[in-house]
């Protein structure tokens, strides 16, 4: 199964939402992305669209400076 | 058994949008929102940044709004193909440097590429007519149309009721007694009909839905294009023209000076591609220098950094200068009497 790393530091929302929908995208259900991110706003806009587009966030963190969601895509693409 | 019919509605997260997808959902339309990020969209940004802010809620509203409608959402990032829009709006600028008829005909055109290429059927917006002064006008409206190419696939829920019949009425797709006729600049039809959906606590933009309708926004980004020469910007650019004071010092340079600590620690972020100024030895602020510089332009705008650190009052504040390669020294300076800031300084 798949799993990609995105860093997306210093961007800011709703660019990290646009990477990660552009990455989800190109993937077969089941694939994970991890998004690593400096804006927290994304702990919130990531779920967000996951819940909108039929996708599960799997864990979302802080370590340090940065945040992290991961997610795994779902079956309706 | 009739075909299911498939709209695209254009979120901008605010309130009128909200309720005309909401219009049409209610006909048994399959609705989807798509949502274009120029880069001056009015959402986290600046939340993001100061820490003042940060304590409040950071809600993206085009997803919220998605979430409230249980609808899908595209978020298309149109930041380069929107650059020729605002450098050189055929229908010109609003009240500052927005540029809001040609962005609708733009947003449409989008829209309208957009449901060709998935295969739905119309495209909705949440205008009104006479709510915005510049783009939502009666004679606005066919503009809109025929210039993005949507033409009668277009349809407004909340105003089609005084506009001519669309493809998606004419067709029997929805049923045209049951949209709207509103007009004028009154929010109260919305409100009301918000409040018959049991919407709440829903976002109320006031200027309109960018920041190139804030008067000191426009004012920094023609400063920049006017020192640059030329009508060009990139992502930073538009980020960077959210924080901190703006003071150009000489048509060569300006100074960023960060007001509190979120900024400064954002402005960290840029210290590889500008020459930073920190006080040392005082609590102060973060600074940035944009433009071409001499040893007597950084002294000038290690003075002006000082008025704005701790040891204002002092005879002399250090300051640690940062170039672009990492390579620091310290400087030592007087700082600035207020009344030695012209204000002209200040964009
Ligand atoms: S305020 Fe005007 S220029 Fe800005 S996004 Fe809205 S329509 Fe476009």
């Amino acid at each position: 199964m798949e799993k990609i790393s995105l860093k997306l530091h210093r961007m800011l929302c709703p660019m990290p939402v646009i990477k990660v929908q552009n990455c989800v995208k190109m993937l077969p259900p089941g694939s994970q992305v991890e998004a690593i991110c400096t804006d927290p706003g994304v702990l919130n806009d990531i779920p967000a669209w996951c819940r909108i587009n039929g996708h599960q966030v799997l864990e979302t963190r802080r370590e340090g400076d940065e945040y992290i969601v991961l997610l795994q895509v779902g079956d309706e693409q | 058994m009739s075909k299911q019919r498939k709209a695209v509605s254009l979120i901008s997260g605010g309130l009128d949008s909200l309720l005309a997808t909401k219009v049409i959902q209610e006909q048994g339309i399959h609705v989807e929102g798509i949502n274009f990020f120029t880069g001056f969209c009015v959402e986290g940004h600046t939340h993001a940044i100061r820490k003042k802010d940060q304590s409040k809620e950071k809600r993206n509203n085009a997803l919220w709004v998605a979430e409230k409608l249980g609808i899908k959402l595209h978020i298309i990032d149109v930041i380069e193909e929107y650059k020729p829009i605002l450098f050189n709006p055929k229908h010109g600028y609003g009240a500052h440097l927005n540029p809001c008829l040609d962005c609708k005909i733009f947003m449409v055109k989008k829209a309208q590429e957009w449901i060709v290429e998935n295969g739905f059927d119309f495209i909705i917006t949440g205008e009104v007519i006479g709510q915005r002064p510049m783009s939502q006008r009666k004679e606005t409206m066919p503009i809109i149309a025929n210039e993005s190419g949507a033409d009668d696939l277009l349809l407004r829920p909340l105003c089609a009721q005084n506009l001519p019949e669309t493809k998606a009425e004419r067709e029997g797709w929805v049923k045209r007694d049951e949209l709207f006729g509103f007009s004028g600049r009154s929010r109260k039809p919305q409100m009301a009909l918000a409040k018959q959906f049991g919407f709440e606590d829903y976002a109320q933009p006031a200027g309109g839905c960018c920041f190139l309708t804030d008067a000191t926004y426009s004012h920094k980004l023609a400063d920049l294009w006017q020192a640059r020469g030329h009508k060009e910007y990139e992502m930073d650019d538009i980020m960077l023209l959210k924080v901190g004071r703006h003071l150009r010092l000489s048509p060569d340079f300006k100074v960023i000076i960060s007001r509190e600590q979120g900024e400064g620690n954002f402005m960290q972020g840029y210290r590889k591609q500008f020459i930073s100024l920190k006080t040392t030895s005082h609590a102060g602020p973060l600074a940035l220098i944009d433009g071409r510089v001499s040893e007597a332009d950084i002294e000038l705008a290690a003075r002006l950094i000082a008025r704005y650190s701790q040891g204002r009052a002092e005879e002399q504040v250090e300051l640690e200068v940062r170039q672009l390669s990492g390579e620091t020294r310290l400087i030592k300076v007087k700082p600035m009497l207020a009344h030695e800031i012209p204000k002209a300084w200040i964009i």
